[in-house]
């Protein structure tokens, strides 16, 4: 075959070259491309608020979770804490934190599954009742699965922490996992004032 | 200024077994390999999504025809329309910027190849999922039958009472994955672009081609996902009896058009910006001169993907919306054709003074200027919403979009394909065949596209398996058809010329158009690792520079 | 600069050829029919917003025709005069990056364009979709089925289907028709181009829309939005008629059903088949919405909403096989015995 040459001699650039890390930019360009995915939930949600024909109305049968909501904030500071605990090497410390966030996450969906049993079968809401039943469940539900599958991944982490793996050489990647957390966490505070306040 | 000429020696001499070869191809996570397996099977759905139109074509070749029935008529424009959009157009674009971005930057590989390999398999799916309807989707009319419902699927049409059984299911979920695909891609796109240019290449000397998809790649992180979530409404709908679109529970059809088209508008600004990008890297080296106004390009192109997402409701004005949602939405349509606009008249900014090169790439782009010009102009007529109440849903606008995605976009792609063919292979394409690919499709593209616009402005509607007579649409009709069917041969030259040229192409060393950017810095094609060193530019146009030492694009950037 | 044929003057050439060709054709469409109500052109407008449409068009075509015959010229001219020649091997012109003066004047030129033709535009919007609705105005609920068009008129209690009677409407009196659009099942679109542009059908979703048609004829159209299998065949058959011819038909149809004892055979299928399900006559039992109105079948001179001519032949076909003119189409195949065909045939055509 032939051989190619190829010269190389550009000049300059004595400067250093940083660019962004590649796994915070990926993040940040999911956590775009879910926030449209929400919003349009979110207009679903308020577009139809008012507009069911039949059946429970939000201020009949919804109850604010105030503290499953505390749970679930709180737990983007345990998360935020883990991932400083981590990048100073304190891997202990950064286990239990990161445990706690998990326990937190937990809560909150143990907390969801609570408000839905109830809404179900004290109020006979579910998704294919009226409008009101298919845009709350799918909002509430598209951010329960986010929940879900961010605990997944937690959990992971949580397994390789205690198998020793997660060291500060991975307090890269654990902060790219810590976006994920603060994004859940961000949609929930739109979810909950869209839900439970303003649409009451 | 020392100068290091490095050796690097290129392909592989030995022949490996076919099974090895077919599993590296499999298996394989190189941006190259990816690029053009994205190629390929985009050229496979352009087959078959040409034969739906001729299809569609020999029924509508005279009034009251019996070709196909108007079941099979149905679900060939619906195919038809998803197929080139979701399966041929994006998937072809995503190739080529999954070829090119790497190179062009001084990269190795994408910020993640393995996402890249899982978004490829993940859009390729999509499209067995889609054509696997024909078989598995049971519909009214007997076992297996693919959607009906319009490329659109406009509710209440997708609801279970009017689209029972599961073909039109087949589209959501082809449509819902192969959508996932395109944002792990984007997403790699813009991570490769932010994160792994070499060093000297700020954002402001990245080529034209980069700075594109880089738009391209942000807009499609929010317009797929809109498509995502109505589609995932509709399952809802469909599935566990949700109401999102369903009007007897007081739900809205409309609402579904507005998501629809939320995504669908920006969509199409995503098939041609990339086109764009080819226009401006081809036009420049065959006019031997740099791309007039880089600046202002760039920044038009930021412009058009801004205002591209407040203009969606333009295909909604006979819906009802009140005076002054339709006048909001033709002031915004009509504001985005300015940065359009600029763009054209940089493009002959940079011919101009130039010595033009008739090469084929070229003229295919020459062709593309002429024809994006009316295809925009088209645009603005029906911007005007007075004049949509009676264009929208004809022919004419069936005419316009053609010719935005033939004339426009696949004039473009034609362009790349004989551009960066023999960097891809090492080998020239025939210029003979070029040159009667290209006479042959213009002609029928004129032939069909032209004519078409006049069926519509006699009032021809839009998806009708058939027309009554005495209405001045038969012979126009005809003529389209005909335009057609010689658009298919000029595409099968085509495809004989990628075929045959692989085998006896010319074959090319590095750079055999004399052109500017970093992949022609390396050899055609190039070595899976791309560059021996990683390069560093100084400038927009880093061969440039190092062939005019005296006269450097750097000293004036 | 000899005037050798080559390569480079092809590729002018064809530009040329295809300007002249993208004239002629525009030409064609934009030339009026001449004989007004015959054809579906959109440049032939009869009645006020086709023709506001159509002047607005017009304006909008000149615009846009100006940009394309300068902006081509440009390309032109640059593909001609800047091609490569063979003296200019082996150097490269002169590599100019850009014009500040030239970006501006091609921004701000397109801008002003874009601001005269939107506020053109505004005006025939708000011109269209707010006209107010005078005293004197026709008033008909159009109600999009699949695949057939529901027609009532609240103040006159008419109901009717696929062909639309409307009074004439003298500009120096006006009597419009004013149009209630509403859907029973999917979204239609009324479009019947000479008469106005068309607004769409869409369930739970009401919409409004006139016309004041100043010819007397008949308008064809058809349903524009994709509505499922029969979308092709929902055509529109609009009768604008003179004052006294638009009183005559009012009544007509205001009328019950003509009782024909010669009928009572047939009358006597139709109640007791499944048809009274579906289909209405004034007068009788039979009150069924689902499909068109009966009471003045004979009146209209289409059935199946255009698909084919209302005959005996066509009547008889259409009962016994709606498949075999329309296929897929809700009427199902009465599978009546040939005795009863005849006889349901005799009593519809007694439906004047």
């Amino acid at each position: 075959m032939s051989a190619a040459t190829m010269t190389t001699s550009f000049p300059n650039t004595a400067a250093e070259w940083r660019l962004p890390s590649r796994g915070k930019v990926a993040m940040a360009g999911l956590i775009i491309a879910e926030s449209a995915i929400f919003t349009i939930f979110v207009v679903a949600y308020l577009f139809y608020l008012g507009k069911s024909t039949t059946g429970p109305t939000p201020q009949e049968v919804l109850e604010t979770p105030i503290f499953y909501t505390i749970c679930l904030l709180s737990s983007s500071l345990t998360i935020h804490l883990a991932a400083k605990a981590l990048e100073r090497d304190y891997a202990r410390l950064f286990l239990v934190l990161w445990l706690l966030t998990i326990a937190l996450g937990g809560l909150f969906l143990f907390g969801t599954a609570l408000e839905w049993h109830r809404l179900i079968y004290q109020h006979g809401l579910t998704i294919s009742t009226n409008l009101f039943g298919t845009t709350y469940y799918s909002l509430v539900g598209l951010h329960a699965f986010h929940v879900t599958a961010g605990l997944i991944m937690l959990s992971l982490v949580a397994i390789f922490g205690f198998a020793g793996r997660v060291g500060v050489s991975q307090s890269g990647r654990v902060a790219v996992l810590s976006m994920y957390w603060h994004f859940v966490d961000a949609v929930w505070v739109v979810v909950f004032t869209v839900v439970y306040v303003l649409g009451r | 200024m020392a100068s290091d000429a490095i050796t690097v020696p290129v392909g592989q001499t030995e022949a490996r077994p076919w099974v090895d070869e077919l599993h590296q191809w499999l298996t394989t996570v190189d941006h190259k390999r990816l690029g053009i397996l994205y190629i390929v099977s985009s050229l496979l759905f352009l087959a078959v999504g040409g034969v739906e139109a001729l299809i569609i074509r020999i029924q509508l070749m005279h009034s009251h025809n019996n070709f196909v029935s108007p079941e099979v008529f149905n679900r060939m424009f619906t195919m038809h329309g998803t197929t080139m959009i979701f399966f041929v157009a994006m998937p072809v674009l995503f190739g080529f910027a999954n070829y090119l971005v790497p190179l062009m930057i001084g990269a190795r590989d994408m910020a993640f190849p393995r996402l890249n390999a899982f978004s490829f398999w993940l859009s390729f799916l999509g499209g067995l999922l889609l054509y696997f309807s024909f078989v598995g989707g049971s519909g009214l009319y007997g076992a297996g039958s693919a959607p009906d419902v319009g490329w659109w699927s406009y509710a209440p049409l997708g609801a279970r009472a009017f689209s029972p059984g599961h073909s039109s299911d087949y589209w959501t979920l082809a449509l819902l994955v192969s959508g996932f695909g395109s944002i792990g891609t984007a997403i790699n796109i813009i991570a490769t672009i932010l994160c792994l240019r070499c060093p000297g290449m700020k954002l402001s000397r990245m080529p034209l081609l980069v700075w594109m998809n880089l738009v391209m790649a942000g807009m499609v992180l929010l317009a797929i996902t809109p498509l995502s979530a109505a589609q995932i409404m509709l399952l809802i709908d469909r599935y566990l009896g949700g109401h999102f679109f369903d009007t007897q529970a007081g739900g809205s059809a409309v609402l579904w058009m507005h998501f629809f088209w939320i995504f669908g508008h920006p969509e199409v600004y995503i098939l041609i910006i990339p086109c764009f990008a080819f226009m401006s890297e081809i036009i420049p080296v065959f006019s031997r001169k740099p791309i007039f106004g880089y600046p202002v390009m760039v920044a038009a192109t930021v412009c058009i993907a801004f205002v591209s997402m407040s203009v969606w409701a333009h295909h909604m004005f006979t819906i009802g919306m009140n005076s002054y949602a339709n006048s909001f939405f033709t002031l915004t349509t009509m504001v985005v054709g300015i940065p359009t606009g600029i763009k054209i008249f940089n493009w002959i900014g940079t011919m101009w003074g130039g010595r033009i090169q008739f090469k084929t790439a070229m003229l295919f782009s020459i062709a593309f200027l002429f024809q994006f010009l009316i295809a925009g102009l088209t645009g603005i007529m029906m911007a005007a919403s007075p004049f949509d109440w009676q264009l929208s849903l004809s022919y004419f606008v069936v005419a316009h979009f053609h010719y935005v995605i033939v004339g426009g976009i696949l004039f473009a792609l034609f362009g790349a394909f004989y551009y960066w063919y023999p960097k891809m292979t090492g080998r020239m394409l025939s210029e003979r065949l070029g040159q009667w690919h290209f006479w042959l499709f213009l002609i029928g593209f004129h032939m069909t596209f032209d004519v078409m616009h006049i069926p519509g402005i006699l009032g021809m509607p839009r998806r009708i398996y058939t027309y009554e007579p005495g209405r001045g649409w038969d012979t126009l009709n005809l003529i389209v058809s005909i335009g057609a069917f010689i658009q298919a041969l000029a595409i099968l030259l085509f495809l004989a010329n990628l075929v045959i040229s692989y085998f006896k192409g010319a074959r090319v060393g590095n750079d055999p158009w004399d052109a500017w950017t970093l992949e022609w810095s390396t050899s055609s094609p190039p070595p899976a690792y791309n560059f021996a060193t990683v390069p560093t530019v100084a400038s927009r146009r880093p061969l440039w520079d190092l062939k005019h030492p005296e006269d450097p694009d750097s000293r004036y950037e | 600069m000899s005037a050798r044929r080559t390569k480079s003057n092809l590729c002018g050439g064809w530009q040329i050829v295809l300007l002249l060709f993208w004239s002629a054709s525009a030409l064609w469409a934009v030339e009026p029919d001449g004989t007004p109500g015959h054809g579906t052109n959109i440049f032939s407008p009869a009645s006020t917003p086709a023709k506001s449409i159509a002047d607005l068009s017009v304006f909008v075509l000149v615009i846009t025709g100006i940009i394309f015959v300068v902006v081509f010229a440009l390309i032109l001219y640059s593909v001609i005069r800047f091609r490569a020649r063979a003296t200019d091997a082996g150097s490269e012109p002169a590599q100019v990056y850009g014009s500040t003066q030239i970006e501006l004047a091609w921004t701000i030129i397109p801008i002003l364009i874009v601001v005269v033709l939107f506020l053109a535009t505004a005006r025939v919007i708000h011109a269209i979709q707010d006209a107010p609705e005078p005293a004197g105005a026709v008033e008909v609920t159009v109600i999009g089925h699949q695949f057939w068009w529901e027609f009532r008129y609240p103040k006159l209690g008419i109901v009717t289907a696929n062909e639309l009677h409307i009074p004439v409407s003298d500009p120096s009196h006006p009597t419009p028709t004013f149009l209630q659009l509403l859907s029973a099942d999917t979204d239609h679109s009324f479009w019947v181009p000479e008469l106005a542009g068309k607004t769409d059908l869409i369930p739970n979703h009401p919409n409004r829309m006139w016309m004041d048609p100043q010819h007397t004829g008949v308008f064809l159209g058809q349903c524009a939005q994709y509505c499922g299998i029969q979308h092709a065949k929902m055509l529109l058959r609009v009768s604008v008629d003179g004052p006294e011819d638009f009183a005559a038909w009012v009544r007509a149809q205001q009328r019950p059903a003509v009782e024909d004892a010669g009928a009572i055979a047939g009358r006597r299928v139709f109640e007791s088949n499944a048809c009274m399900n579906c289909h209405a006559v004034g007068g009788t039992p039979a009150d069924g919405r689902f499909g068109p109105d009966l009471t003045h079948l004979m009146s209209r001179a289409t059935i199946a909403a255009g698909a084919a001519e209302n005959t005996h032949d066509n009547l008889r076909l259409w009962i016994q096989n709606p498949s075999a003119i329309k296929p897929g189409s809700l009427m199902p195949a009465m599978k009546l015995s040939d005795a009863d065909l005849d006889a349901v045939v005799s009593y519809m055509e007694t439906l004047r």
